[in-house]
Parts: structure tokens; C-alpha cells; sequence
């Protein structure tokens, strides 16, 4: 069946079809495999999905025991076309670089044909220059190839920069499952080697960058194209820190506790973001106390989570998450087993060896030739056994990687969710506010028509706070529309996810056994032979 | 239970009295139950001897053994039959727990039956009156043979020290000034020793490898087991056709495990138990090295003694000495227990290199059988990898991609 995707919008010939492209008569040597497929796919349709023009003879469904493995990954191969489409020259110190994480189709539909991280250089901290030990940073040079315009950029940046812009991120893109950054590895950044952990940052970054590249939403963002495109510094507003907010906010809390006008409630334009930590500390008290009153379902929340339908996803991801962890350590170790094996072959072989070895010079009978001769048919084997583990084992690693990908996107879908209902909590807080303003001016009224010929001081107070209230709903308005808005990105995204997971999970397997059968049958091979080979004694 | 025999020694059935069959003798040990309770707690074993040898009490007799038996038996062999590699015993003792594990019984039971066999085809130990005995006697004769060994004749560890010793620090004995003791100084026979033992430590090694290699095994098999679980599990969280293809996908790598830890199974019993057995045969090897040099260094003191003696009654014969009858007597007997000394030293040289020839050939043998072995093994398990997962393919190609599903 044709798998027409949307976003893609070509018609790309079903995945299956493709990796069999790759997987006929491509050599074994992973270099020579991209580079091979390469001139012939550079000729498709410029834009165009490479995928449309599979220039290679189409085997059909790789029934014969060598189509399962003769480049060193089928993943690997079948994302070389993004290599040939925008000519980028084959050079570049990134090519080797392991690009299962990149998704054909959906990296098809992204503005960026391509993103590398490299060339990492120590630079001095003007500013803290003084300081001792501290002052020096790490950048690196981010490069970056857009698909429209066949153009390539190169910035430098900073970790801190890439932190800036993941904050930014969070906060314009509410609701969306956005990739989690790396971590910022305070502890691994002093204790590990200093050139084995940039080399180890260096990859997540290429990595998240791309990942934020492939997002059919944040990959079109301001900000991501800031990060990718401007020189110089980052003209993005960096993120505080808390004790300078805790400042802001100390400033302000006087002014809304004495109510000096409507800044003793929330602006509008506050009401679209979520009470952040430090700056806001009065209205933080209020959505506590809001939640803490529909913890107890005191005064009835106007706006319930009603949507079940909500619900229902959420205990299923929550459900997924589980699974997600305990099969992914199950998978570890798994390839430790792989990896164990493999070596102990190896250091059987290696004995058989030296004991070959020793035989033959040793050798006073023919009884004694014979039996060298037979143990280095056997060492022979396992050494290659021992190889052919060891092989399985890096394909078997790239392929079960989803899972690991897929549990750090759970980080994300955890703050979408909560996005979500910080922005319920406004609403909340916000409606609570009204009614409890309503109370009071009606108090106000009452009490006011019992004195004879009104009570000024009263009645204006009462106009006070219907000027609030007006302000206070449109405020709600506003906290009403970004809840609904956070809503459905949540709900497009979950279904974006339960969409990627599909085809990611199902290409998973097919990998993973794929993997499996190509070299469980060369193994079976090597001993077929030694077999044979020592029936006599049977 | 037939197990693998290493020389089978003829397999006729015929009438076992006729004077026209050739002679056969064959035993196997089999059935092993434990008896007894707590710490005195063993394992019996029946050993059936089916022969048509004259000096045997019938065509069949099946008796009950158990390990202290054949110790006995190895014993008694290891005693009278000097010069010749007694066929190895599997070891003695094995960690409390694992004494009755089921695992360590069969490979026992399978090492005495190899053990009992190879004694049963040697040309020489095959007519020995103790086999005999082993293999007919009741079991209360055995138990008051067995108990009537004083073990005096066993090897000490002091005797294979020093022949080690003196195979590396013959130099440093001389720079001490310590008395050496004496010893052969045939230059075949030293290529001999140094070959021995090298030998045992490439076998040992190779052992130690083959050992972990089954562990392995069953780490692999564990590893796979608990992740078809997990990804069973994980499946139930995916939709129809695509959680269908996890659950088949778990419960292939359960099935993989179970066939990880019967080759395991098959690793231990066929490849790591045979080099376990040479390196056993190799240092079955070094004890007879031990009696050659014991034998020779007897030879020589008795060489000794009797050329003094010699002098002696010369000279008490020229002083016309009443001693000198006396002194004769000694000196005849003296001479007649040297000249046994040599020809007990020269029939275990002769065995010796006999042996050796049969050993190498028996080990090219018995590796090659073990390597054979191996190899089948380990080609039916890719085998059985790759048929399972092969399986799944068309039902992960017949899941579409999402839109579709």
C-alpha cells in the first residue's frame, strides 16, 4: 500500500520498498555505501522527496539471505540520499556519522536539508576573566543547510545559548511535545575527560538541534532559525536567574498586595504565560490557593478537565512511559549479553590459537599435526564468530535506540501536560477572581441602599471594582483562549506521536530482526564449515 | 544409558561362550540415585559389564557403585601399573551445593563412564584382577576392599613439586649447593617433560574459556527471556496489527532463551567436560612422570648401594673375613633388587613412550570429536536464531505505515 504522508506531501513510495534499494548489492563497507548511492540519487528532482526517483534496481521483498545485510545497517544506507540531494560535499568530518536518527520522510518535509555541530574551540570569558579557573568556555561551529534556497549558514555557539534557546522554545511553544535539550552534566563536565565529554555534548547537540529541525511546528520557529542563521551573539533574551527574579518579584509583591491599581491583579498579557517562579509571587499564591480549593472541591471550578477523552491518553502515555523504561533497560542489558558473548568467542579462539601454535611446533607425532590443524579450523571460527557478535551488537544498538528516544520524549509530553494545566489553573484563578469581585460589589450595594442618598465612599469603591472586574475578564479571555490553544497542540501532537511512534517502532523491528537473521545466518555458516570439516570424528 | 565411547571395543552380540566370537567387554555406568541421609548423603551408580570373556561370571552382571569405588579401583591401577597414564577420575569433591545438583551428577555419571571403558580397552589394564573385581564383586566385598586401602601409595603433592621443581629450577639447586636429587638426564625426555607442561596450561586455558562460554549462554538466554517480556508488555500499549507483531516478536525471544540454555547445556557436557578431561589425562601424565623419576632414583641409590657392597666383599674376601659369606649373601640379594629396580625403570620408559603414542592419538581423537561437537552446536543454535526471527519478517512487512493502520 502507498503510504501517503501528508506532511511529506509527495507520494513516497512505501519505506519497505526503499531499504531494499539500499540493501541489493550495496557493498559492505558503510562509507563505500553512501558514496555509492550517492551520484545516483543526486539527480532526482531538486525539492523533490528523493525518495520518488529510486534510481537503483528494485528488488522486490529481500527474500534471499544476503539482501538482509549486506551494507553493515540497512538504517544506516537508507538515510544517505539527504547526502547527494543538496550536493553537500562529501567531506565534511560529520559524514561517518551515525544518522539513524534522522526520519526520512518527516526530515523530507523540514526547512533544513541538514545541521552539524563540529569543530569545538575553547574561548575566553572576557568578564569573568578574572576569576580563577573559571573565564573559559567550549563553542562550536553549528552548520546548517536550508532546503529551500540550497543555502548554508554558520554560527557559533555556546552551550548557554543552546540553553537560552530551549527556554525560549518552552515558552513560546506551549503545549507542544518539545525535544528535551541535553542535559547541562555539571558533574560530568568536571569529572570525565575533557575532549571525550565535548565529543559526547558535540553529538546530543547535532542531535537535538536536528530534532528541533524535524518538529513540523518548531522547525519553521523564529527562534530556531535565530539560533541557526544570526551572528554573532544570540539575540535571543537569555533566561534569568532566579535570584534576580526573586528580586523582580520581591519589588513588585508591595504593589499588588496594596492593590495600587490593576497591577494588583493579572494583566492580560500575563494571563498567556504561566506564573513564573520569582516574579509573580502573588498571583502564585492565589493559583495555589485556586488548587488547593479544587483540591477540595470547596468552591466548584467553572472549568473542569472535562475532556475524558484527555484523560483517557494520559494514563495511556503514563502507561507507555512504564513500559518504555523497563523494555529499554531490558534491551541494555540484552546488549551487554550480545557483547559478553561476543568477547568470551574471541579469547576461546585466541586460546585455541596458542595452542595450535604450540603443537605444531612441538610436534613429535603426526597424531599431534593433525590435532593443530583441527584446533585452528575451530580458532579460526570463533575469532570470526567473536567478529560477527561484535558487528550484530553496534547494528543491534542503533536499532533498539528508539526506545531510549522515544522515553527522553516522554520528558517532553510531561511538559505539554503541564503547560496544560498550569494554563487550566490560570483560568481557574482568574474565574474565581470574578466571582468572589461579584460577592463583594454586591455586599457593597446592599449595604450601601440601606443608608439614605447613597453612600459615596462606597459607591466608589464599587466603581473601583467594576473597572477590575472589566480588566480581570479580559484577562480570562485571554488565560480562556491560550488554554484552548495549549489543548489542541496537545491534542495534535499526541496524535503526531502516536503516528511517529508507529512507523519508528515498526522500523525498529524490522532492524532489530532483520539484524538478527542477516548475521545469525553467517554465523551459522562459519561453523557449518568446521562441522564438515571435523565429521570424521563424529 | 549408552553414552559416546571413546574406543569402542567391539560391538558384537553374538552368543556370548562361543569360542568363535571375538572377546568384548562393555560397561556402562548408569542410573545414579542418591541414598543415604544429610552429610553421608551419595550417589550410587549401576554399572552393567556385558562381556563374553572367560574370566567374568556371565554374560551379564550388573552391580551398584559408587564414587569412592572407582577412586579404589584408580587407586590400585595407578599402584600396580607403573608406566602406564591411568585414565583419568572426574574430581572429587564439588562445592556442597552443587553435589546433587542434576547438572553435576549427569557429568559425573558420563566422566566414569568414559573412565570405566578406557580401563576396559587398554590392552593392559583391561586384565587387571582389581577391574575384575570392581566389576563383579558384591557390594559388601567392595565396601571391605575398599576400606582395607591404606592410601599409602597415593601420589603425594610433595612428589609432584618436586618434579616440577626440577624441571624449572634446576639451576638454582646447583647455585645453592642443595643435594639434588637424582636424575635422568635424557634430553628426549626432557622435551617431554617441558611439553607436558605447557600442554596443561594452553588445555587449561582453553578450559577456562570454554567454561565462561557457557555462561554466556545462559546470560544471553536470560537477557533475551526477560526482554520478550518486556517487549510483550510494551506491545500491549501499541495498536492492533503493530502490538500483535510485539507480542510475536516477545514470544520469539522467549523461545530463543529456552534454546540458549539447552545449548548451554550441550556446550557444557560435549566441549567444556572434554578439555576438562585432557587437562585431567595430561595430569594423569605428570603422576607417571612422578614414578618414572621415583623408579630411576631407586635404580640409581640402588646402583649405588650395591656397587659399595661390591667393594666391600671384595675386600672382605681378600682379608679372608668369616664376614665375607655373609657379606655375599647381601650382596647377591642387594644385586637382585637393583637389577629388579632397573627393569622396573626400563619397563616404565618402554610403557611410557607406548603410551604416549596412544595418548596423542586418542587426543586427536577425542578433540576432534569435542570440536565436531562444538561446531554442530553452535550451527544448529544460529540456525534456530535465524529461522525464528525470520518468521516475523513477513508479518512486519505485511504492518503498514500509520496512516494507513
Amino acid at each position: 500500500m502507498m503510504g501517503l504522508e501528508t506532511h511529506a506531501g509527495f507520494g513516497s513510495p512505501p519505506r519497505e520498498e526503499m531499504e531494499s534499494v539500499a540493501l541489493s548489492d550495496a557493498p559492505s563497507d558503510y562509507r563505500s555505501a553512501m558514496s555509492s548511492s550517492l551520484p545516483a540519487i543526486a539527480t532526482a528532482a531538486d525539492g523533490g522527496d528523493p525518495l520518488l526517483s529510486p534510481p537503483a534496481p528494485l528488488s522486490s521483498v529481500p527474500s534471499s539471505s544476503s539482501s538482509f545485510l549486506d551494507p553493515p545497517s540497512y538504517a544506516d544506507v537508507v538515510f544517505s540520499p539527504l547526502d547527494g540531494q543538496n550536493g553537500a560535499a562529501p567531506d565534511r568530518p560529520s559524514l561517518c556519522r551515525d544518522f539513524s536518527f534522522l526520519r526520512s520522510d518527516r526530515a523530507a518535509a523540514s526547512e533544513y536539508a541538514r545541521i552539524a555541530v563540529s569543530d569545538p574551540q575553547k574561548e575566553q570569558d572576557v568578564v569573568n576573566a578574572l576569576v580563577p579557573g573559571g573565564g573559559t568556555y567550549v563553542t562550536y561551529l553549528i552548520t546548517s543547510w536550508t532546503r529551500a534556497g540550497v543555502a548554508e549558514f554558520g554560527v557559533r555557539r555556546r552551550f548557554r545559548d543552546v540553553v537560552t534557546l530551549a527556554d525560549r522554545l518552552a515558552e513560546a511553544y506551549r503545549g507542544f511535545f518539545i525535544p528535551p535539550r541535553p542535559d547541562k552534566n555539571v558533574v560530568e563536565s568536571q569529572v570525565m575527560q575533557k575532549h571525550e565529554f565535548v565529543e559526547q555534548r558535540r553529538s546530543a547537540l547535532e542531535k537535538y538541534l536536528w530534532k528541533l529541525a524535524v518538529h513540523p511546528v518548531i522547525g519553521k520557529s523564529d527562534e530556531l532559525r535565530v539560533f541557526l542563521q544570526a551572528q554573532g551573539k544570540l539575540p535571543l533574551p537569555t533566561s534569568t536567574d532566579m535570584a534576580s527574579r526573586m528580586l523582580d518579584g520581591a519589588v513588585r509583591l508591595p504593589k499588588q498586595l496594596f492593590g495600587e491599581g490593576p497591577a494588583g491583579y493579572v494583566m492580560p498579557q500575563d494571563a498567556v504565560q504561566p506564573a513564573k517562579g520569582g516574579r509573580d509571587l502573588l498571583r502564585i499564591f492565589k493559583e495555589l490557593k485556586q488548587s488547593v480549593a479544587n483540591d477540595w472541591g470547596g468552591a466548584k471550578p467553572p472549568v473542569v478537565e472535562e475532556d475524558k477523552e484527555f484523560v483517557e491518553r494520559k494514563d495511556k502515555m503514563q502507561d507507555l512511559e512504564q513500559q518504555l523504561s523497563t523494555t529499554s533497560k531490558q534491551a541494555e542489558a540484552l546488549v551487554k549479553a550480545q557483547q559478553d558473548i561476543g568477547e568470551t568467542m574471541g579469547e576461546l579462539g585466541l586460546a585455541f590459537i596458542k595452542l595450535t601454535k604450540f603443537e605444531s611446533e612441538e610436534a613429535v607425532y603426526s597424531s599431534q599435526r593433525v590435532r593443530a590443524a583441527d584446533a585452528k579450523h575451530v580458532a579460526t571460527a570463533a575469532v570470526k564468530a567473536s567478529r560477527l557478535y561484535r558487528e550484530l551488537n553496534a547494528q543491534t544498538v542503533k536499532h533498539l535506540d528508539t526506545l531510549h528516544e522515544y522515553l527522553g520524549l516522554m520528558l517532553a509530553v510531561h511538559s505539554a501536560f503541564s503547560d496544560r494545566a498550569s494554563a487550566l489553573l490560570t483560568v481557574q484563578t482568574l474565574m474565581s477572581d470574578l466571582s468572589s469581585l461579584h460577592t463583594r460589589i454586591e455586599k457593597l450595594e446592599v449595604a450601601s441602599s440601606k443608608i439614605f442618598g447613597g453612600d459615596r465612599s462606597r459607591m466608589r469603591k464599587v466603581e473601583e471594582l467594576k473597572e477590575t472586574i472589566r480588566v480581570t475578564e479580559d484577562a480570562k479571555c485571554c488565560a480562556l483562549r491560550e488554554y484552548e490553544r495549549i489543548k489542541e497542540n496537545n491534542r495534535s501532537e499526541l496524535e503526531r506521536l502516536d503516528r511517529e511512534r508507529h512507523d519508528d517502532f515498526l522500523s525498529m523491528l524490522k532492524g532489530f530482526v532483520k539484524n538478527q537473521v542477516g548475521y545469525a545466518e553467517k554465523v551459522a555458516n562459519v561453523w557449518a564449515t568446521v562441522a564438515e570439516e571435523t565429521s570424521g570424528y563424529a | 544409558m549408552i553414552s559416546p565411547q571413546r574406543s569402542p571395543p567391539g560391538s558384537s552380540s553374538q552368543s556370548p561362550r562361543s569360542p568363535s566370537a571375538p572377546p568384548f567387554l562393555s560397561v556402562t555406568v548408569t542410573d545414579p540415585v542418591k541414598l543415604g541421609n544429610g552429610v553421608q548423603a551419595y550417589i550410587s551408580y549401576r554399572v552393567i559389564t556385558k562381556t563374553n570373556l572367560p574370566e567374568y561370571q556371565g554374560p551379564e552382571k550388573i552391580v551398584i557403585r559408587r564414587y569412592s569405588d572407582f577412586v579404589w579401583l584408580h587407586d590400585r591401577l595407578a599402584e600396580k601399573y607403573r608406566g602406564i597414564f591411568i585414565p583419568p577420575l572426574p574430581e572429587k569433591s564439588a562445592v556442597e551445593k552443587f553435589r546433587f545438583s542434576a547438572e553435576f551428577i549427569e557429568m559425573r555419571r558420563q566422566a566414569l563412564d568414559i573412565f570405566i571403558n578406557r580401563i576396559a580397552s587398554h590392552p593392559q589394564l583391561k586384565q587387571s584382577e582389581d577391574l575384575r573385581t570392581f566389576l563383579q564383586e558384591d557390594e559388601e566385598t567392595m565396601e571391605r576392599a575398599r576400606s582395607q586401602e591404606t592410601g599409602i601409595f597415593k601420589k603425594k603433592p610433595a612428589d609432584l613439586i618436586q618434579i616440577f621443581k626440577d624441571v624449572q629450577s634446576k639451576v638454582s639447586d646447583v647455585v645453592l649447593g642443595k643435594e639434588k636429587p637424582v636424575e635422568e638426564s635424557n634430553p628426549e625426555y626432557e622435551k617431554l617433560k617441558h611439553y607436558i607442561f605447557e600442554l596443561e596450561d594452553h588445555l587449561a586455558e582453553a578450559q577456562r574459556q570454554a567454561y565462561r562460554l557457557v555462561k554466556r549462554h545462559r546470560e544471553l538466554g536470560q537477557s533475551l527471556s526477560d526482554f520478550g517480556k518486556a517487549i510483550k508488555l510494551l506491545g500491549a500499549c501499541e495498536g492492533d496489527s503493530l502490538g500483535k507483531v510485539f507480542a510475536d516478536l516477545g514470544s520469539k525471544s522467549e523461545l530463543l532463551s529456552i534454546k540458549l540454555q539447552k545449548e548451554a547445556h550441550n556446550l557444557l557436557m560435549n566441549f567444556e567436560e572434554p578439555l576438562k578431561d585432557y587437562v585431567r589425562a595430561v595430569q594423569s601424565i605428570k603422576a607417571t612422570m612422578v614414578d618414572r623419576a621415583n623408579a630411576f632414583r631407586q635404580q640409581c641409590e640402588l646402583a649405588e648401594t650395591t656397587k659399595l657392597k661390591e667393594i666391600n666383599l671384595d675386600k672382605l674376601m681378600l682379608m679372608r673375613s668369616e664376614k665375607a659369606m655373609e657379606a655375599e649373601i647381601e650382596y647377591k640379594e642387594l644385586k637382585a633388587e637393583s637389577e629388579e629396580a632397573t627393569r622396573r625403570f626400563e619397563t616404565i620408559v618402554k610403557l611410557m613412550s607406548e603410551e604416549m603414542v596412544r595418548f596423542q592419538e586418542q587426543k586427536t581423537a577425542d578433540l576432534g570429536l569435542a570440536f565436531h561437537e562444538f561446531a554442530k552446536g553452535q550451527a544448529k543454535l544460529a540456525n534456530e536464531i535465524a529461522d525464528a526471527w525470520r518468521s516475523l519478517v513477513p508479518k512486519l512487512d505485511a504492518c503498514s505505515p500509520s496512516l494507513c493502520s
